[in-house]
């Protein structure tokens, strides 16, 4: 797992230290029309011009980082935040000392940038899940009960149209039915810009509802399969000749067994999240981290591409291993063997 | 010249398609509720060994349901034989199913002759008896029909880069304001924030839609199955380190690895081609082991085979990967490739960057389930009588495994084409790769979005169109799943 981090983050550091991108750097931060030496002398001066494994090691805090002394006498380097002197500063400043960089489109620090935009995700995301999840669970479980029936193929085709509508599509249709004066309805808001401050069910629903549809198909779709396959078990034909009533079936015998898999669905959801929570800020104008995310790779901010890519995997390794383990935990049969 | 309605003078049709699609809407949530609710049907056996089951309210509003269907489905159908015989006095659809009329015209050859040799076409054929599945590929290939001809010129009614003046934001309908000789006199779908021709675009961005999703699933589906086969099959150290791979391109989140791949600045770096010349190896690779594998025991018949092949095949790679005499070229350095007389065809680098990427994505799913499938099936009685007749690896591999394996593969290749599909809009919504005025779908959302609250019609045409196709690789991929089973 962290061999898995380690290369991710060293294949982003490289892709984003490629000569070009550290010139479009370089123009973005100074002005567009900079000559190619002053470019040359931009980069020198933030130590840019490193050999890439070095630069890594840096960053990581393994390697004391890149010093540069100006004509004027002033020494300026990463460790050295503004406002503080070269003799202040610690060589080694990385991730593994818990400095993360400083965002160079933000103007501030990339912990700091994280933290607050990922703190505004968390909240998209909760209620994405508090929306998508028991909504798939019962439209699976639904479908699932009776294979083949009215109920069943209603809710089949609404799962396949929902994961067959892309978040793009989705927002867009919403957005124009929903906000626009066109149609005139106007029950919520197009941007969820206000919602950072205070979300309301107005300028938040639409972003939630937009994320949940996506997810929402998949999930139903696998809740179904799992529940369909436990209701032709041995156990639940054993059940019905008893004369268990067909609720109680449902309820006490068949559910938690056709939880299992869904379980492991959601958590491996949890990047496919991410893809559309870059869409849906986007598209609604909410600052949280996907929107950074845009940010940072549309300006080559480095350090905080490189925080972001860190966060990401992370969230994925970590949900990964939460679904073997609670996969485990859940199905009785691998615990007691 | 008169700005179009929507129906023009066959408008006595709406409230009768409105009247059915309620009537549909009702009888299936009367349905329903009536599976919940009433008690399931009593079939009695006659004395002569016939089944009679008591007509009951069940039956009834199924019977609703199937003819307000049925009803619907003849009013659109009706909408549409008006509008080719009636063109523009049929309004806008009227106008649009004129233009679609090569469309209609292959679709209904395609069902007619697919439907009356179903019986001799295997498992396409077998698909004509699933209702999901007609209707799965009928979306696909009107929009596949619609992206051939609309290349060939004959749908579109304006060129999809024009910009006709007073045409800016109009509602769809309008008439052209200044109309010249040749020029059609109305914006079907109304005109974007540039004054283009919506519909014109919807029908164009189908082509790079159609071309760009197969082609670089196939490509995906040949590198996954090429590494696939022997990490499931060998196991080992083989499978310990492409399994490792694999889930490190699947643990980076996929927009993230698209703003770091599809950039101008990536592209000037020659790393794609790079990329491209690694991944577009692999179909070569596939096709000589493929063909070396089963002919190695005639060597009169495969080297001649395997040199008109691979050499086919090489050539087609070559001009594939080199652009203007030059497989890389940077401002620093360049590495020679097919001189330009023998390059067959150039691909530009924004489109280049966009297959290459996509590829990328898409195939450590497609290793991950072929070395399931590799994995599940070597163990099979047939595998083991391979072996012990002394097939060699690749052969087992190629000839006894992958057939047995089409089923699941044949189901995930159509969801994933849709899959692509999104994330080649995706990337058009982004604004990656794909040049700022090209028609693809995706661009044009992103395009559309940004005045959605006022003009509705430059996003939604683009988007139902994603959409519908989508759908249609789904319910085909659904189709064929059901019909593959009931072997």
């Amino acid at each position: 797992m962290l061999l898995t981090a380690l290369c991710l983050t060293f294949l982003v550091f490289f892709l984003t230290n490629l000569y070009p991108n550290l010139e479009k750097l370089a123009k973005t931060q100074g002005n567009f029309r900079m000559s190619d030496e002053q470019v040359e002398s931009f980069l020198e001066k933030g130590g840019y011009l490193q050999s890439t494994p070095i630069k890594y090691g840096e960053w990581l805090g393994v390697l004391p980082s890149y010093r540069h002394t100006n004509e004027d006498g002033t020494v300026q380097g990463r460790c050295i935040l503004p406002g503080k002197t070269a003799e202040e500063s610690p060589n080694f400043c990385g991730i593994l000392q818990g400095y993360w960089g400083y965002s160079t489109v933000f103007k501030e620090e990339v912990g700091t940038v994280v933290g607050t935009r990922l703190a505004l995700t968390g909240r998209l995301m909760f209620w994405v899940m508090l929306l998508m999840v028991p909504s798939a669970l019962i439209l699976g479980v639904l479908a699932g009960m009776k294979e083949g029936s009215a109920t069943d193929r209603t809710l089949s085709t609404f799962a396949i149209t929902t994961t067959a509508t892309p978040e793009y599509v989705s927002g867009v249709i919403f957005i124009a039915i929903f906000t626009s004066s066109a149609v005139g309805l106007k029950w919520f808001k197009g941007t969820a810009t206000q919602a950072m401050e205070n979300p309301t069910f107005e300028n938040f629903f639409l972003p939630v509802l937009t994320i949940a549809l996506y997810g929402m198909g998949y999930i139903a779709r696998m809740t179904r399969a799992s529940m369909t396959e436990v209701m032709t078990a041995q156990y639940i034909r054993t059940a019905r000749l008893k004369g268990v009533s067909f609720s109680n079936i449902v309820m006490k015998h068949a559910l938690r067994n056709a939880l299992i898999a869904p379980f492991t669905v959601i958590m491996l959801q949890f990047p496919w999240l991410l893809n559309g929570v870059v869409i849906v800020e986007t598209l609604f104008n909410y600052k949280g981290f996907g929107w950074a995310l845009v940010q940072a790779a549309g300006n080559n901010d480095i350090q905080l591409l490189l925080a972001i890519s860190v966060v990401s995997v992370f969230v994925v390794l970590v949900t990964q291993l939460i679904s073997d383990i609670g996969y485990v935990y859940l199905n009785p049969r691998i615990r007691i063997s | 010249m008169e700005p179009l309605t929507w129906t023009g003078s066959i408008a006595f049709l709406n409230p009768l398609i409105a009247l059915a699609l309620a009537l549909m809407a009702l009888s299936i949530v009367a349905w329903m509720l009536a599976s919940i609710i009433l008690p399931e049907d009593q079939m009695t056996v006659n004395p002569d060994g016939t089944l009679t089951s008591s007509s009951g309210l069940r039956n009834m509003i199924q019977a609703a349901m199937r003819y307000s269907f049925l009803a619907s489905v003849g009013l659109a159908v009706a909408y549409i034989v008006l509008g080719i015989l009636m063109g523009t006095n049929a309004g806008i659809i009227g106008a649009m199913s004129q233009q679609f009329l090569p469309v209609w015209m292959s679709l209904i050859l395609l069902y007619a002759m697919s439907i009356a040799f179903k019986r001799k076409l295997g498992l396409y054929g077998k698909l004509f008896d699933s209702p999901i599945g007609m209707i799965g590929f009928g979306l696909v290939m009107f929009w596949v029909f619609t992206g051939i001809f609309g290349a060939m010129d004959l749908i579109v009614t304006h060129d999809p880069l024009d910009q006709i003046s007073g045409m800016k934001n109009k509602v769809p309908g309008t008439p052209l304001s200044s109309l010249e000789e040749g020029q059609y006199a109305w914006y079907l779908l109304g005109g974007d924030n540039l004054a283009r021709d919506v519909f014109s675009r919807m029908v164009k961005g189908a082509w790079i839609v159609v071309q760009i999703a197969p082609l670089a699933t196939m490509f995906a589906f040949m590198v996954g199955i090429t590494l696939g086969l022997p990490a499931g099959y060998y196991g080992g150290r083989l499978d310990t380190l492409l399994s490792f791979l694999a889930n490190l391109i699947l643990a980076f989140p996929v927009i993230l690895l698209f703003y770091l791949l599809v950039t101008p600045e990536i592209v000037a770096t020659g790393v794609p081609n790079y990329m491209a010349a690694v991944l577009f190896v692999f179909p070569i690779i596939f096709l000589g082991v493929l063909l070396n594998s089963r002919y190695y025991t005639r060597p009169n018949f495969r080297t001649p085979l395997l040199i008109g092949v691979l050499g086919v095949a090489l050539w087609l790679y070559l001009s594939l990967i080199s652009t203007g005499g030059y497989i890389v070229s940077t401002d620093s350095y360049s590495i020679w490739g097919l001189p330009t007389y023998l390059d067959l065809f150039d691909i530009p680098g924004g489109i280049l960057v966009v297959f290459v990427s996509v590829v990328f994505v898409n195939s450590p799913t497609v290793f991950r389930i072929v070395r399931g499938l590799a994995l599940d099936i070597k163990t099979r009685d047939y595998v083991a009588a391979a072996q012990t007749r002394g097939e060699g690896p690749w052969y087992i591999m190629l000839w006894e495994i992958l057939p047995n394996a089409r089923g699941p593969l044949i189901v995930d290749f159509c969801l994933r084409i849709g899959y692509t599909t999104i994330l080649l809009g995706t990337l058009g919504f982004f604004g990656l790769g794909l040049p700022p005025e090209s028609p693809d779908w995706g661009s044009t959302i992103n395009e559309g979005r940004k005045l959605l609250s006022i003009y509705l019609h430059p996003a939604l045409p683009p988007a139902l169109a994603l959409l519908s196709l989508v759908l249609g690789l789904n319910l085909l991929a659904d189709g064929l799943r059901e019909e593959s089973l009931k072997d």
